[in-house]
Order: structure tokens, then C-alpha cells, then sequence
């Protein structure tokens, strides 16, 4: 069954897609592919499942979101601007000279919870913001969006043992699997198979789904946590560069840059020239 | 020294529920009070440095305090990228606690030997370096350390450091301590090779020379106007630190004289040479190797007197 806000979040990956082209095209610059095989988890994300205010984007009972993937960054910006986090302007300034949005996620942005850039960061932060909202008692939770580069990191798996020996079941980790790392597919460099089984089986609940499918991701984000005293573990599946055929599943689509032709192709694939 | 600073953390953990300690299974036989007392706010995450760093930082943003505590090296180098990006940068409310700075844990080897830490730490954007010299330091320093809202590395000593302070100390971050009054040089330390330095201006005493003293707790931010002064004053100055002799203590002074100081001045930096302590010995025997006894600190302040 399809769900209900299936066109509310096709409009809004759409736009984010479609932002993310421009601004990697404008800034020169890499890490599109990562941008746009997360879109669709953003647009669900932000249209339905985080509780979060742009009027107040430092509202104490928000949700927490930290993007751990920080160089898909330029995606994340997108959907804060369509949401009034701050002016649509802002993102033609991406990666630019006296910017206002730098390649990598900065929390100097309305609504960015915490800058990351390198990777096997996010997690452990967002385990002591876990730590800190239950030991108050505070109801919102926290979300992690990942890459699997992040799950290559050491620290990464640190905080995945601390988290689950203390139940914090307020922690929600989201895994792009979009299966291409930056000079490879991770099968030829590090393969994270059985994936889901090696999170289980370090105490957290797991549940896979397709990335680009709304009502999987919906069901998903919708039920947490997936489980009562453990936490929240969503491998999504996705395609690297999705939704711009000659960049799918490629390597490439990791650092390279998207030329005036490129664009102008790309934007008539998604039929769209905003 | 981590006696009293366990103690007095834990009496100003009485007092602030905000107070968070985040430990990598490090501590033992001193840190068992505050655990026992507040666990819902001790966590020890393991042997798992970057984590510690990086969950010390996520309940910092939530607005509370958290301390992170290891031996040596490990709560700063084996994490720096976490201190650098996710502390400093969000100037998050984690103060880095090692115990047993400089050559501290002498016999254990090079991998226990805190000795870059000063230069390291001093680096980072947003972190404020404090190393205390005695119990008086050491105590004023966790308060002055909670007080302060944002980073603070905190170089503590081991055990049974010998008192240099004998009056009431008023301890501010940034402001140095005068120890004693001199008018031929002045000798600059910081952290617990003071007592050495003590010791060295009592022989230099009896051979007719009267050094000034200065306890330089904080070696960021540098107390800028008391070197000037002292420069000034006494016309020598001679810097002594348990680290390496690039970018610590000598070098923080060296940049303070080179750019804001007028008059011509003698100036030595005493530490430990750019190479790796693979002489087996306790602390003070190492120090001595390197010529930070007492004797050794005497000699190196004649040479400098005599050129």
C-alpha cells in the first residue's frame, strides 16, 4: 500500500535532488552521488518523522539529528531550506568563496544539530546525546544517518557496544547503504556482510528496507524503536547517485563534479528545472 | 595530585548535578567514590578512547559538564580528531583530564610518557591548557576548570607531589602565580617539575643569585603581561617543562618575548630533547638524565648567566 504522503515526499526528494545537482555544479565540487542516494530518506524524514521547528531550531524538545556522513552535507542543507530553516538564496552560495554553506556539514547552518566531516563521528555523539536525554528524562529522540564509509571506523563500532550495553532505546542509527565507498564498491574493499546480522548480534534491533521506497521508509521511522530496551538500527538500502542514470551505482559519482552538459542532462531525466 | 583531584571533583559533583564523568576504563582505586555516588552520571565506556571523546561530547551539548579522564596519552592522542572536531569546534563543555603528566609513569615506557600533550593541546582552537604544579594548584585548578565554560585540558600530576605553595593561592586561568620575588632572573615553569625548579633556585640562592619565580599554570591562554614584566624586570628568563622542547611551555614564552617584548633579554627553554625517552628509570631519574634535577636545572641557569 502506498502511503499517504507518497507525492509529499516524491516533491520534496525531487527538490532535493534537483538542489543538490545545482549546488555541486555551481560550487565545482564532489560527493553527489551520496547526496542523492539519501534523498528519499531525507524527504521522510523531515516531512514526517523529525520533530523539529525552523522557527525554533534550537526548540529544547526537538528531535536530534546528526548527519554522520557530513560530505553529503549539500543534501541536508537542501531540505532545511525547503523546510524555512533559512533563505533557498543561501544554497547557491554553497562551497563558494564567503559562503554561507560549506562542502561539509557545519552547525554554524540553522537546524544543523553538529558539523561532521570525518568519518565515525556522528555516532558516539549522538550516544552521549542519547546518554544526556535519559538521564533527564527528555522524551525526543536521536537520530544518526550514516554512510557505510562510517561503519568502516573504528569509533563507529565503540559507540554501537556502548550503546547497546546501556539500552538507549531513545537512538535511532540510519545506514545509506548505498554499498560504494569512495575508491570502490565495498564488496572489493571492506564488505559489511552479513550487515545485518553483525548488528544484531551486537545487541541492537535491525531492519532493512529499500531506501527509495517511501512507504518502507515511513513504516520503518514510524515504529521506533523497532524494539522496547534496545537500540534503533534501519540499514537502508540504496543506490549511489539514484535518480541520475549514468551516475548510479558508480564510483565516480563519489568525488566527481557535475559540468554544464551534465546538469542539464540531469535535470531532464528528473524533469525538472527548477 | 589525583587524589585531591578526585576528591575535589567529587565535592563539587555534590554540588552541580551537571557534572559528568566519562571514563575508558582508567581510574583504578580513585575514582570508585564518585562512581558509587553518582551512577547515573559515571560511564565508562571501555577501552574506547575516541568514543569516550566523542560521547563526552554529545551529553556536553546537552548542556551539562563532562570529564574525561585516562592516564598519559590516551584521553588526548589516541582521540585528538574527536577533541579537534567535535570538542573544540562546537567549543563543547568537555574538560580532558590525564593523570601522570610528562615523564610520570617513567618506567612504563614511551607509549605512557605525556611529553607532546602541551604543544598538542595548546593548538586546538577554543581549549584552555592548564598544568598544576602542586595540591594548592591542583584543587583551585578543577574548580577554576568547571567554572570555565568550554574546553580545558588538565595536565594532573601522579602521586605524593611535594607542597611549593605555603600561603593561600589565588588561582585564575590565564594569570600566572608568583612563587617567589627575585630580581636577577626569572624561571617560568609549569606543572610538577616545579618543586625541581624550587629546589634549583635554593642552590642558585646560595651562590648569590636571586631568581624570581613564576608558576605558569595556564599555558593557554599565556599570562602575556606577566612574562613581559618579569623580561623587563629581571632582564633573563629561563623556561622549565616535563615535555618535549618544541611548541610546550618554551615555546608559548619564546613567541610571547620574540613579538611583544622591547628590551633585550637572555632566554633559555629547559625540557626534554625531540627524541623518544627509551631510557628505562622511574620519573626522577629520568628527569635527571635530561637535566631537569634540580642540578641540572642550576647548571643550565649559570650557562645562560656566564654567556
Amino acid at each position: 500500500m502506498k502511503s499517504l504522503n507518497e507525492e509529499k515526499y516524491k516533491n520534496l526528494a525531487l527538490k532535493i535532488r534537483v538542489h543538490c545537482l545545482h549546488m555541486t555544479h555551481g560550487g565545482k565540487s564532489g560527493h553527489v552521488g551520496s547526496m542523492l542516494s539519501m534523498a528519499d530518506l531525507l524527504a521522510v524524514l523531515y516531512e514526517k518523522i523529525l520533530r523539529v521547528d525552523p522557527k525554533r531550531p534550537d526548540w529544547p524538545e526537538r528531535d536530534r539529528f546528526i548527519l554522520s556522513k557530513g560530505h553529503g552535507g549539500g543534501a541536508v542543507y537542501a531540505v532545511l531550506a525547503e523546510k524555512g530553516f533559512f533563505p533557498k538564496e543561501w544554497l547557491k552560495t554553497y562551497y563558494k568563496d564567503n559562503g554561507k554553506l560549506s562542502g561539509h556539514i557545519s552547525h554554524h547552518v540553522p537546524g544543523v544539530e553538529f558539523s561532521t566531516g570525518s568519518l565515525g563521528h556522528g555516532l558516539p555523539v549522538a550516544v552521549g546525546m542519547a546518554l544526556a536525554a535519559r538521564h533527564r528524562g527528555d522524551k525526543h529522540r536521536i537520530f544518526c544517518l550514516m554512510s557505510d564509509g562510517d561503519c568502516d571506523e573504528g569509533s563507529t563500532w565503540e559507540a554501537i557496544m556502548f550503546a547497546a550495553q546501556h539500552k538507549f532505546d531513545n537512538l535511532i542509527a540510519i545506514v545509506d547503504y548505498n554499498r560504494v565507498q569512495a575508491l570502490g564498491h565495498i564488496k572489493d574493499v571492506i564488505e559489511l556482510e552479513p550487515f545485518s546480522k553483525k548488528i544484531e548480534a551486537f545487541g541492537w534491533a535491525v531492519r532493512e528496507i529499500d531506501g527509495h521506497n517511501y512507504e518502507e521508509i515511513e513504516s520503518a521511522l514510524s515504529n521506533l524503536p523497532l524494539e522496547g530496551g534496545r537500540p534503533s538500527f534501519i540499514i537502508a538500502r540504496t543506490v549511489k547517485g539514484k535518480g541520475v542514470s549514468w551516475m548510479e551505482d558508480t564510483v565516480s559519482c563519489h568525488y566527481g563534479s557535475v559540468n554544464d552538459e551534465e546538469l542539464a542532462r540531469a535535470l531532464a531525466e528528473l524533469g525538472e528545472d527548477i | 595530585m589525583r587524589s585531591i583531584f578526585n576528591k575535589t571533583l567529587l565535592e563539587i559533583a555534590r554540588e552541580n548535578p551537571r557534572i559528568f564523568m566519562i571514563l575508558a576504563d582508567i581510574g583504578y582505586g580513585e575514582i570508585e567514590p564518585f562512581a558509587k555516588e553518582f551512577p547515573d552520571r559515571f560511564f565508562n565506556v571501555g577501552v574506547a578512547e575516541q568514543n569516550m571523546t566523542g560521547v563526552a561530547c554529545g551529553v556536553a551539548m546537552e548542556g551539562n559538564i563532562a570529564i574525561t579522564y585516562s592516564i598519559a596519552n590516551f584521553p588526548t592522542l589516541r582521540c585528538l580528531e574527536q577533541i579537534r572536531n567535535d570538542v573544540c569546534y562546537h567549543n563543547a563543555n568537555v574538560k580532558i583530564v590525564i593523570i601522570g603528566g610528562g615523564l610520570a609513569y617513567g618506567s612504563l615506557g614511551v607509549s605512557h610518557h605525556s611529553t607532546e600533550d602541551l604543544a598538542i593541546m595548546r593548538a586546538l582552537p577554543n581549549m584552555v591548557v592548564i598544568a598544576p604544579s602542586d595540591f594548592a594548584e591542583a584543587k583551585a585548578a578543577v574548580r577554576a576548570m568547571i567554572e570555565h565554560d568550554g574546553p580545558v585540558y588538565y595536565r594532573c600530576g601522579y602521586k605524593k607531589e611535594m607542597d611549593i605553595h605555603k600561603e593561600e593561592i589565588d588561582f585564575k586561568i590565564g594569570r600566572a602565580i608568583k612563587v617567589r620575588d627575585g630580581s636577577d632572573m626569572t624561571l617560568i615553569y609549569t606543572g610538577t617539575i616545579g618543586y625541581n625548579v624550587i629546589q634549583a633556585a635554593d642552590l642558585l640562592e646560595k651562590q648569590g643569585v636571586h631568581c624570581c619565580i613564576l608558576s605558569m599554570h595556564t599555558v593557554k591562554p599565556i599570562d602575556t603581561e606577566a612574562i613581559i614584566k618579569a623580561a623587563e624586570e629581571t632582564g633573563a628568563i629561563v623556561t622549565i617543562e616535563e615535555h618535549n622542547i618544541l611548541g610546550g611551555l618554551g615555546g608559548a614564552v619564546a613567541e610571547v618575548l620574540a613579538e611583544g617584548c622591547k628590551s633585550h633579554v637572555k632566554f633559555k627553554r629547559l625540557g626534554l630533547p625531540d627524541v623518544n625517552v627509551s631510557k628505562v628509570g622511574s620519573q626522577n631519574w629520568l628527569l635527571a638524565q635530561y637535566g631537569l634535577d634540580p642540578e641540572g636545572i642550576t647548571k643550565s641557569v649559570r650557562r645562560l648567566i656566564e654567556t
